[in-house]
């Protein structure tokens, strides 16, 4: 369902928040943060700031989409500017948004393609709609600039080293290149003298490259980077045969991998073999499991994370019973669903409420564990 | 309702709890579905309009030499105050709107401007309050511990007093619930540690500081030469939401016609059976949309009692369909305009501060008169064929 559009800055937010956005304004609305608060409690200046404009909380942070820029037809890259309370980004690293869709917010990660900025500078996503998803279609048909989004803290490892090699190798495959884009641009803004920087990217064809002009453009300004396109309905695959034959000198350089599991795995076995797991880094994708036809008529294996038990649970059984039958000390209340003392973070897969039938479940949802059973394979974090 | 043969048996009255049970649940998940955009709009916009609200009133408030702005400050605040409370509060507290996902408004983070922390009131709110409604022994909002609300309660010469400490209960409500959360009974029966209680209490202390402190204290100094007036509004704004709540709440369970419930009954109590019991054990009041939303929905308590965890916006459009239901199965449907509730929760304490022997027969009293009717309703209902 189309979200209606927000007014890309409200009538007297717009000042205010421009003004609270600056160096100097971050620390007043800090310092009078933490003054007033005996004044809001329980709530916080930033509750009341965040109805002025939701830039201006950094008790949750958020951003506003400035530009949608369409990347054929099923792609696009969003500007978004970030608000107080967003601590920045590496280089390489994703970024949860919390987008909402009909009333309920859902978190997803999307690399960041921008290079490192100032505190509030614009950050850049590229988002390749799934059809069978729900988030990713939203954001790129149906998100107008002016939407604002909730932004998690930047998260990943697959980062620039420091000291900063001289001789580098990218591989990635699809929209496994949005992390390196970014990781490329950081390299193009700064000192370029000596580097060696080799990128092997594949897609389907030239058309249906995401990047592809960027990609191009970055490499012909860019003496330092041989850029490789590999067209897999032409050219096949990107194996290690490929990579070893385009790049005879991989064993001397610092890898970096992104792209679908079959091609992370490969990379895996090829550095490992060669005794230089160590001078490879990878960045796996997970994609949303896609809803099973009937999974109603499933359980599934439970594990609660921090204790460290695994225990199967079966279609009918509510998550608390299975996890007591397992002596995991779980939190409960009521245990018919009333209370909501039963709440425990859903670290991986779907559970299914035992009242509708309905099977949802996202990671990081707050589940009620005490009508709701598993539906396939999930992670539970208690 | 389909019709039966002249001969069939009437069906048994477990069976008609799970028929009961089974449309409530339907009700419910057509609810669940339905939620979206609309009903985000609207939580966001009475925290919108209650932040706004308690600004202006406090600026007012600031400047309350004048008394014009002594006035309008105070009904400001307390509008704010009861939104606070009841709609906002009350509600998120209930996990009502956990459906959206939005940590800023989500029953684990949410917490209120009155003395009990949020982690007491939801357990002995939402799961012993909720889960054990108006079971004499279990529910320890029946009557809160210190008022005799039913003929199985057992008989002090204290409960005489009941009338007059019921009365001063109510502008200090907000203290008598904080006092009622650290559950001190609980420790004397040995089922909470002296522990236990002692890091309650600290809880308490400190929320209970911080709050007082920002009303009696910082805003008046704030307010300069205005510290006096401004006070006294602080004062009358809390006073008037706590006598304001305490009136809501005793009318959703306390009206003359509501049932109580014994622990035997909880026995083996079907999800059908808990359903039948939240509605014999609340009463709604009757009125229109701003009194709805000023008692956070709660006048829709029937309601509530069935679906709590549903979006007291929705309340409204569940009524009459419940309503409905119940004239279908011959249940009891408790309704009425706020001064009848109110007289009629009067009547309740004034009746019960009296040991029960000393009065005639009536008909809320389980144990006379109404009571064969009245234990199992559903029974009744298919003996007396008002179901066929």
């Amino acid at each position: 369902m189309p979200v209606p559009p927000l007014p890309f800055s409200p009538p007297l937010g717009g000042r205010l928040a421009g003004w609270g956005l600056g160096r100097a304004g971050r620390h007043v609305l800090a310092a009078a943060s933490w003054l007033t608060g005996p004044l809001t409690s329980p709530s916080t200046l930033d509750d009341y700031l965040g109805l002025v404009d939701p830039l201006l909380s950094a008790r949750h942070p958020a951003g506003r989409i400035t530009a949608v820029r369409a990347e054929g037809p099923a792609a696009a890259t969003l500007t978004i500017r970030p608000g107080r309370g967003w601590r920045g980004h590496r280089a390489g690293q994703y970024l949860p948004v919390g987008v909402e869709i009909d009333g309920v917010r859902h978190w997803r990660t999307y690399s960041i393609t921008s290079p490192p900025g100032l505190p509030g500078g614009p950050v850049t996503l590229t988002v390749k709609a799934d059809p069978r998803g729900l988030v990713s279609p939203h954001l790129v048909h149906r998100t107008p600039p002016g939407t604002v989004l909730r932004l998690g803290p930047a998260q990943g490892k697959f980062v620039l080293t420091r000291p900063l090699p001289a001789r580098m190798l990218f591989v990635t495959a699809g929209s496994g290149i949005t992390p390196v884009l970014g990781i490329l641009r950081t390299l193009a803004r700064g000192r370029t003298g000596g580097l060696d920087v080799v990128l092997l990217h594949s897609a389907p064809e030239p058309d249906q490259c995401l990047l592809r002009t960027e990609l191009t453009g970055l490499a012909s300004r860019s003496p330092w980077l041989r850029l490789h396109l590999i067209h897999t309905r032409t050219d096949g695959r990107l194996t290690p045969e490929r990579i070893v034959a385009l790049c005879p000198d991989w064993r001397r350089r610092e890898a970096w991998v992104c792209g679908p599991a079959g091609l992370l795995d490969a990379a895996q076995r090829q550095w490992g073999a060669a005794g230089l797991r160590e001078r490879l880094r990878i960045e796996r994708f997970r994609l949303m499991p896609v809803l099973p036809p009937r999974a109603g008529a499933m359980g599934g294996r439970v594990r609660f994370d921090r204790s460290g038990i695994e225990a199967d649970a079966s279609p009918s059984d509510p998550l608390l019973v299975a996890g007591e039958k397992a002596g995991v000390a779980l939190p409960y209340g009521c245990r018919i669903g009333v209370c909501h003392g039963c709440l425990v973070p859903l670290v991986d897969g779907r559970v299914r409420d035992l009242r509708t039938g309905k099977v949802h479940g996202e990671p990081g949802e707050l589940i009620q564990t005490c009508v709701n059973a598993a539906a396939g394979r999930l992670v539970l974090d208690v | 309702m389909t019709a039966t043969a002249p001969t069939a048996a009437p069906a048994a009255p477990d069976d008609r709890a799970a028929e009961l049970g089974a449309e409530l649940d339907r009700l419910r998940a057509e609810i669940v579905a339905a939620r979206g955009a609309d009903d985000a709009r609207y939580i966001r916009t009475v925290i919108a309009v209650q932040r706004g609200l308690e600004t202006g009133g406090r600026l007012a408030l600031a400047v309350s030499l004048f008394p014009p702005a002594w006035c309008a400050g105070t009904a400001m605040l307390t509008t704010a105050k009861i939104l606070e409370n009841m709609e906002l509060g009350h509600n998120v507290l209930h996990g009502q709107w956990d459906w959206m996902g939005d940590a800023a408004i989500h029953s684990t983070t949410w917490d209120w401007d009155f003395l009990t922390p949020a982690d007491a009131w939801k357990h002995t709110h939402n799961h012993l309050h909720h889960a054990y409604t108006n079971v004499v022994g279990r529910d320890r909002d029946l009557g809160y511990t210190i008022l005799r609300m039913s003929p199985e309660q057992p008989w002090h010469p204290v409960h005489l007093l009941q009338p007059l400490y019921a009365a001063l209960l109510a502008p200090v409500f907000e203290w008598g619930i904080a006092l009622y959360d650290l559950e001190a009974d609980a420790v004397t029966a040995g089922r909470k540690s002296v522990r236990t209680l002692l890091r309650d209490i600290a809880g308490l202390a400190r929320k209970a500081a911080r709050q007082t402190a920002k009303d009696y204290v910082l805003f008046p100094l704030l307010a300069g030469p205005s510290a006096l007036p401004c006070l006294l509004g602080n004062l009358a704004a809390n006073s008037l939401r706590n006598i304001w709540a305490h009136t809501v709440i005793f009318c959703g369970h306390f009206p003359g016609d509501v049932q109580t419930f014994t622990e035997e009954q909880l026995q083996g109590e079907s999800r059908g059976q808990w359903y039948l019991r939240q509605i014999q054990g609340s009463a709604n009041i009757e009125g229109g949309f701003l009194f709805h939303v000023l008692t956070g929905n709660l006048s829709h308590q029937i309601e509530h009692h069935l679906f709590p965890d549903l979006p007291s916006n929705r309340y409204a459009e569940l009524a009459p369909r419940v309503r409905q239901l119940c004239t279908r199965y011959g249940l009891p449907y408790v309704t009425g305009p706020l001064w009848r509730q109110y007289t009629s929760m009067w009547g309740r304490i004034l009746r019960h501060a009296l040991p029960s022997r000393l009065l005639p027969a009536h008909r809320d009293d389980p144990d006379k008169g109404f009571a064969a009717v009245v234990d199992d309703p559903l029974a009744a209902a298919t003996a007396s064929g008002t179901l066929h």
